[in-house]
């Protein structure tokens, strides 16, 4: 426990050390604000709540979670720290553990800087801000799955590129999967089953009942499993580098 | 105690470690040597823990480095190649966090790191990022952080590649330093490095191991072992003269820096019976030696040839 928290610390540490962490906040914030007012256009909705900012999420993380997420482990690889991590005296599980914790920490300093945009609409009205802070919590979950897919595929890889793209296209699989782009390719073929797993499989259909802040326990166990399964893989991936 | 047994690595068809045992008991400074890719590097990592053996086994004073690898890796300080260290991080921040890692706390974790700033003198660059420092400091970080927790295994890969002949000086006095009681286990294909700081040089070849031995012992190993060498202006009446010797088994004329070199047969030696020819001669002797024995020459038979 101790010494993840040891990792943990010097990943998070290691963000705010180059301008990486702010340009990546800046670009994070100046997007979702974007987005916010002028796609979701939350002034001329006049509602008094944030489902115009929490609705872009997915896309927003679609492309910038994997940013974060390929330096983890093909970094290392690439400078060879990863020979000095693994040599120290912690297990693969910490060390994936530790580092994907930093990079979900990251994201949630990032998250939360968007707070302005709650100020707003407590200031132009008197919106339900239990379903917002629910939103909150839902939309960090999901960054947290976006993330745990990003470093397992990093940590496959040295090239920092391959990470990211590789990601991302995995990434919109499984925001799309209750797409009809994901489900008409299966249809002609597929079993009904299996064309419904794929599509309870979406990150979309699963975070927009959390857009609007409602705030389902299936829906959250389903980002949980997702965070977990992909920690998992990366602890095999990590492991079997070792072995290769 | 580090046993290895049978260790093997291939990856895929390609063996680059072959079934190597050997045992290294404390106080023994031991050179690994080898061609580039004879598996040196590959055999270290399966020590410290880094790359899975495909066969056989590593025991760190009784504890297998598969099954136990944090009671292992707790005993190991490890310089991998090349001396990696987290870039965006200065000396200090990266000795601090790999003091935490290794379980130092408070006071004792203060002056460790304090000392081995002191050992590879790290004050000068303790606040510039790891990025920015000259290959000789990188290499001092690497080694500080190694011997930090004052390891009952040094584990040092290449520690002096690439340094300057001072830097390289400094880096065997610190082997030297710390060898008491220690297993220190150093990689290089540097020659000399071996004489100067081992106390056994074993020699690996396409992933086998094809000596074990004392340097002294792989020095006697040479055709230069007691090799005589004569250095004046009448090299021809020399040579002519040490040829005719029974107890010479070779004579080896260098026109250009008007030096003869005779090899003995049968380990005669031939330092008294040359002294003694050129005094009957009356030869004018700029200088005459008997050389120990060469490991270069060493090296590149036994990894030529044993491993062929």
């Amino acid at each position: 426990m101790n010494k993840l928290w040891v990792l943990f610390k010097r990943e998070l540490s290691g963000y705010f050390a180059t301008p990486v962490a702010y340009v990546f906040i800046v670009i994070f914030l100046m997007l979702s604000g974007a987005f916010t007012f002028f796609v979701g256009r939350l002034y001329e909705q006049g509602q008094a709540d944030l489902s115009a900012f929490f609705v872009f999420h997915p896309w927003l993380y679609l492309f910038l979670v994997p940013a974060i997420a390929m330096r983890l482990w093909a970094e290392e690889r690439k400078t060879g720290t990863v020979e000095l991590l693994l040599t120290l005296p912690v297990t693969t599980a910490q060390a994936v553990l530790g580092k994907f914790l930093a990079a979900w920490a990251f994201t949630g300093i990032a998250l939360a800087l968007t707070f302005p945009v709650w100020l707003t609409v407590n200031y132009l009205g008197s919106p339900d801000n239990g379903a917002i802070l629910a939103a909150y919590i839902g939309s960090f979950l999901m960054s947290g799955a976006f993330l745990a897919v990003g470093a397992c595929i990093s940590g496959i890889t040295k090239s920092q590129v391959l990470a990211f793209i590789v990601s991302v296209v995995l990434c919109l699989l499984l925001v799309l999967s209750g797409f009809p782009l994901v489900t008409g390719f299966l249809s002609g073929w597929a079993p009904g089953w299996l064309i419904e797993l794929v599509g309870s499989l979406s990150f979309y259909s699963h975070f927009q009942a959390i857009s609007r802040g409602v705030l389902d326990l299936r829906d959250l166990l389903y980002f949980l499993s997702v965070i977990v399964f992909w920690l998992l893989a990366n602890v095999i991936v990590i492991d079997m580098k070792k072995a290769a | 105690m580090i046993e290895i047994k049978d260790l093997t690595k291939a990856f895929g068809p390609f063996v680059a470690v072959d079934r190597i045992t050997f045992s290294v008991a404390p106080g023994e400074v031991l050179g690994f040597l080898g061609p580039n890719g004879a598996g040196k590097s590959t055999t270290m990592k399966m020590i410290t823990g880094f790359l899975a053996p495909t066969a056989g086994t590593v025991r760190v004073f009784g504890h297998d480095v598969v099954r136990e690898p944090l009671k292992a890796k707790q005993l190991i300080g490890y310089l991998p190649e090349g001396a990696p260290g987290y870039g965006d991080m200065t000396p200090w921040q990266f000795l601090g966090f790999i003091a935490e890692v290794r379980g130092l706390r408070g006071a004792e974790r203060k002056q460790r790191v304090a000392r081995v700033i002191d050992d590879v003198h790290l004050h000068e660059v303790l606040h510039q990022p790891i990025d920015t420092l000259s290959k000789g400091y990188k290499r001092r970080v690497g080694l500080a952080q190694a011997i930090l927790h004052e390891p009952r295994v040094l584990i040092l890969d290449e520690p002096t590649d690439g340094l300057d002949p001072n830097q390289k000086q400094e880096v065997r006095e610190l082997i030297q330093r710390m060898r008491r009681d220690r297993i220190i286990i150093v990689s290089t294909h540097i020659l000399e490095e071996v004489s100067a700081v081992c106390s056994r040089a074993v020699i690996i070849a396409r992933g086998k191991v094809v000596a074990d031995a004392t340097p002294a012992e792989l020095e006697t190993r040479s055709i230069y072992h007691g090799a005589v060498t004569l250095q004046l202006d009448a090299c021809d009446e020399a040579a002519e003269a040490l040829r005719a010797l029974p107890t010479v088994a070779e004579v080896r004329l260098d026109q250009a820096a008007g030096q003869v070199t005779a090899f003995p047969r049968d380990g005669a030696d031939l330092l008294a019976e040359a002294e003694r020819l050129s005094s009957a001669r009356g030869w004018a002797l700029k200088q005459i030696y008997k050389e120990r024995g060469r490991l270069d020459d060493v090296f590149r038979r036994i990894t030529t040839e044993e491993a062929a």
